[in-house]
């Protein structure tokens, strides 16, 4: 039996009864690793604190000490959460031997619950990008077929998971950045709640969009991880006091009486036919268990890319203006004066996507346009937030595909920004409207093979729900 | 037609919170460089503020002391420029909606009450300091995050006198709530004058803005130097440039530092770390009622007790003076004995023009203890000022060295009377000086007197008794 198969679930259920100590699992993910290096998913590996970590684990389980609810399981965080003594690069020149100065809070709350932290994970340079080609120290390739991005930008947490190389793994997602690639690689990739995680200590690309959250093999693990992730934090003011749920506990086996919302602005003609066919079959599974579906309208989400793109680059224009040579990152050795030493610090360590980003987000915050792009963003943001509460009065969740089509092979879009952008279209909204959501598979592409990932919506701080239905579906989906 | 000079100030005070505005790291000057810092106050990738709710209590407190109207919904912004002491590269400040608006305060010059206008009061942080090397130019991220409040004005001030009356007001003020020590050479204090000119009836003319102002006194020449050379430029026909200058002290004058054109846009928005403050009527309440009496409550105070307006206002130049006062007449409730020996005495021994670093080395008990000698005529004025300064900066109680060294003044009648009369027979010449009528001879004698009694003899008894004596021979 191949314990790398299992998930989080079971080998934490193996852990217990003594059947595989933490050390060998541990040893066995650097293995694989090695195995299926070429996918390039991890940028630094912390091979002798994790076994050490293990092998404590594994001594405290033998004393029949208290354990917590990862004790033992090795996991991957992505490369913009600082873990303190470690590189933490966001995937950039700039940042290349940055070392943590301290440890994220979600990081800290994966030790505290004994996970073993194996490694670091490529991404796309800042989380700006979404396919991990923007990494400046090259791109991740998709376990399912290499020729393929595994999406992103936090596609090295999600290739880690889905090549076998760890049980669950941390990303980040501003405006899909965990649900497109969990799609795109055939993995559970959930983005909580804006606040229900905290952000402190992980870098910032768009403070009021941006979310941590796991990877995993299916809906439970990413409930037992959220369990631990979740709550309000004293060093992130955006974290929320909500309370914090058992969130296995909230998968009830049954969607009887579950009302879907189907939207038609999520179904519109850039949907791919296969991906829509795969998602429909999917909503079958759950109406033919007792569910119904509702129609709902939300019909700004349109522009919700637009509003997107105004509001990130603006926040990230501003979080990586710290980024200016003075007390880390890249210097440029020679300049003339302190104004030359920022430009060709900042030209020579940030890469191309960043760069335009920064543009764009000092533009639309700049004297004589805030008004007509900032303020009128953050205006339609509010709108379309609205449009979702509306839709929630009708329905207890919302299910729509998680991109229009399967992975796109590397290189095949880099040139292309707009194509790039239009990517997110389906997950956008869900950041702007500070909604939870998760990408869990439901099928395979018949013509070139890739996973396809369909997105369920809930409520805000409404994960149970969406655990309960994305469980269900997953031990349901078969028997059709 | 004269020029008419218009004056806006913009005051940053530090506020003396315990912690700093957005991290745990502690608020206090100096120390090593980057030895009081943290990842948030350095800006390190990832480390997010924490609002200090002790700051907007403090920024609150001063606003309701100069009457501002609190803002229930407050918003911290991002004001983004590039500069080394700026470590994330943006300050965290405030612009569309400040804690504390409108409000002022009342300043008299020359006998002329006039009342400034205030704009609003924002909380902010503060930046590190750049420190010029022979290696080159380093940061100290020390300062870096401290709180401050920045206190703008209404262009309502029309001379350098006015600016510093209200300067030294608003001083007055701030060290009366108790919100920060106001030490201009640490920097805790700091001032930028907007200063234009224009002709009455007509609309304001361009201003400049004026920088490096550590003193009120740089102020008050600054303002002088710039309305001159603003006049000057406007009188030979001359246009004024908007634009920042420095004030160089040694010079006594102001340099451009930048122009208008080369201003920085700083790209306000609202800073998404953070929260909107939202403040309630009760929390404002709460703040108001713990607010002390400011000093012009405590000048009617002490005009009821009998006081002149002269010396209430003396006595409330300072809280520290003024509090000490208080202590001093709840021990030793005679008012006028204890101001005008507070007024005389204790301001010679601060001998300080800058309040802001008297410190007064004696508790209001010791003080009480010693003016109740006096009052009571245990001692005499000449043993009261020598024992203020003997016990200065210690503990001592002037009861038991009044005891331990017996210099109860001597108020024995027949005593006093047997060493009069021999110095009375010894000195014919002078008895008969003051039968003839010079008083001044009199001095002679109490001065005889006290060289007897080691100082110690009641004055007035002395006089009594030279007096009999005399009419008797």
């Amino acid at each position: 039996m191949n314990y790398l198969d299992m998930n989080l679930w079971q080998v934490k259920e193996l852990l217990d009864k003594g059947e595989v100590t933490s050390e060998q699992l541990t040893s066995m993910c650097f293995e694989q690793i090695e195995k299926t290096k070429e996918i390039n998913a991890l940028l630094s590996l912390c091979k002798e604190s994790a076994l050490k970590t293990a092998k404590e684990i594994d001594e405290k389980r033998k004393k029949g000490e208290k354990l917590g609810a990862l004790a033992g399981i090795p996991v991957v965080l992505k490369d913009n959460i600082n873990y303190i003594n470690t590189k933490t690069t966001c995937a950039s020149k700039f940042l290349e031997n940055w070392v943590s100065p301290f440890t994220a809070t979600c990081a800290q709350k994966l030790i505290d619950a004994g996970a073993v932290i194996i490694g670091k994970a490529n991404m796309d340079e800042f989380a700006m990008g979404s396919s991990t080609e923007n990494s400046a120290f090259g791109v991740t390739k998709n376990p399912c077929n290499t020729a393929y991005v595994p999406g992103g930008s936090s596609g090295g947490s999600a290739a880690s998971v889905a090549s076998k190389q760890c049980f669950a793994s941390l990303g980040t997602d501003t405006g899909g950045s965990i649900r497109e690639p969990a799609s795109f690689c055939g993995v559970v990739g959930l983005k909580p709640t804006y606040g229900r995680v905290s952000r402190s200590g992980v870098v910032a690309f768009a403070s009021s969009l941006d979310q941590v959250g796991p990877f995993t093999r299916c809906a439970k693990d990413s409930a037992i991880m959220l369990s631990v992730l979740a709550g309000k934090d004293e060093l992130d003011m955006t974290s929320s006091s909500v309370e914090v749920k058992n969130y296995v506990q909230e998968i009830k086996g049954d969607v009887k009486g579950l009302k879907i919302g189907i939207a038609k602005q999520f179904f519109s003609d850039k949907l791919d036919d296969e991906v829509k066919t795969k998602i429909q079959n999917a909503i079958n599974v759950l109406t033919k268990n007792g569910a119904t579906t509702v129609e709902i309208d939300l019909p700004s989400i349109d522009v919700a890319l637009a509003v997107y793109y105004i509001v990130s680059s603006a926040e990230a224009a501003s979080n990586l203006a710290r980024f200016d040579g003075i007390r880390y990152g890249v210097r440029a050795k020679n300049y003339e004066d302190l104004v030359d030493l920022y430009v060709k610090s900042r030209t020579q360590g940030f890469g191309k996507e960043v760069k335009r980003r920064i543009m764009l987000g000092n533009y639309v915050l700049s004297s004589g346009y805030f008004d007509a792009f900032y303020r009128k963003a953050k205006k339609v943001q509010k709108i379309i937030k609205q449009e979702f509460l509306e839709a929630f009065k009708k329905c207890d969740i919302i299910i729509s595909p998680t991109t229009a089509t399967t992975a796109f092979k590397i290189g095949e879009k880099s040139d292309d920004h707009v194509a790039m952008y239009l990517n997110d279209i389906f997950t956008v909204p869900i950041n702007i409207a500070g909604l939870p959501a998760m990408s869990i598979p439901c099928g395979v592409s018949e013509k070139n093979g890739m996973p396809i990932g369909m997105q369920i919506i809930a409520p805000h701080f409404e994960e149970g729900r969406i655990f309960n239905v994305a469980d269900f579906y997953e031990n349901n989906k078969e028997v059709q | 037609m004269s020029w008419k000079v218009v004056i806006g100030l913009e005051v940053h005070s530090e506020l003396s919170t315990n912690s700093k505005c957005f991290c745990s790291c502690k608020n206090k000057f100096g120390g090593e460089p980057n030895t009081n810092c943290c990842p948030v106050c350095t800006g390190m990738p990832g480390a997010l503020p924490v609002l200090n709710q002790k700051a907007v209590e403090y920024a609150i407190r001063m606003g309701l002391a100069v009457g501002c109207k609190i803002n229930q919904y407050s918003v911290f912004e991002r004001k983004n420029y590039y500069y080394p002491d700026l470590p994330k590269a943006y300050q965290i400040s405030q612009l569309e909606f400040p804690l504390c608006v409108g409000g002022g305060l009342e300043i008299e010059v020359d006998g002329k009450k006039k009342f400034i206008n205030l704009d609003r009061i924002h909380l902010e942080e503060d930046a590190g300091k750049l420190i010029h090397d022979v290696s080159g130019t380093l940061v100290d991220y020390n300062r870096g995050g401290v709180p401050l409040i920045e206190i703008v004005s209404k262009p309502d001030i029309s001379s350098a006198e006015e600016a510093v009356a209200y300067l030294e007001k608003l001083r007055s003020t701030l060290l009366y709530v108790g919100v920060s020590d106001c030490k201009m050479q640490e920097g805790s204090l700091r001032c930028d004058v907007n200063l234009s000119l224009h002709k009455e009836g007509e609309p304001f003319g361009t201003r400049t803005e004026m920088k490096n102002l550590n003193s009120f006194r740089a102020v008050l020449r600054a303002i002088k130097y710039e309305a001159k050379r603003q006049a000057e430029v406007l009188d030979k026909g001359g246009k004024i440039i908007q634009e920042t200058r420095r004030w160089d002290d040694e010079e006594g004058k102001t340099y451009s530092m930048r122009t208008k054109e080369d201003s920085q846009d700083y790209r306000y928005f609202p800073d998404p770390d953070l929260i909107p403050i939202k403040i309630t009527d009760e929390y404002i309440n709460k703040i108001k009622a713990d607010l002390p009496k400011l000093a012009n409550e405590r000048i009617e105070d002490y005009m009821n007790m009998g006081l002149s307006l002269k010396d209430a206002e003396l006595l409330t130049n300072q809280r520290k003076i003024s509090d000490y006062f208080d202590e001093i007449i709840k021990q030793f409730n005679q008012p006028k004995f204890v101001c005008n020996w507070i007024c005389g005495e204790v301001f010679k021994k601060l001998n300080t023009e800058t309040y802001e670093d008297a410190n007064i080395e004696l508790s209001a008990k010791q003080m009480a203890n010693l003016l109740q000698l006096y009052h009571s005529g245990t001692i005499n004025q000449a043993v009261a000022r020598q024992l203020l300064d003997e016990i200065w900066g210690t503990d001592l109680i002037p009861e038991n060295i009044v005891k331990e060294k017996g210099l109860a003044q001597i108020s024995d009648e027949k005593g006093l009377e047997e060493i009069l009369t021999k110095i009375v027979n010894e000195n014919p010449k002078a008895v008969a000086e003051l039968k003839a009528g010079n008083q001044k001879t009199m001095a002679f004698f109490i001065g005889q007197t006290m060289k007897a009694t080691n100082g110690k003899a009641n004055p007035k008894l002395v006089g009594e008794i030279l007096n009999k004596i005399i009419k008797e021979c």
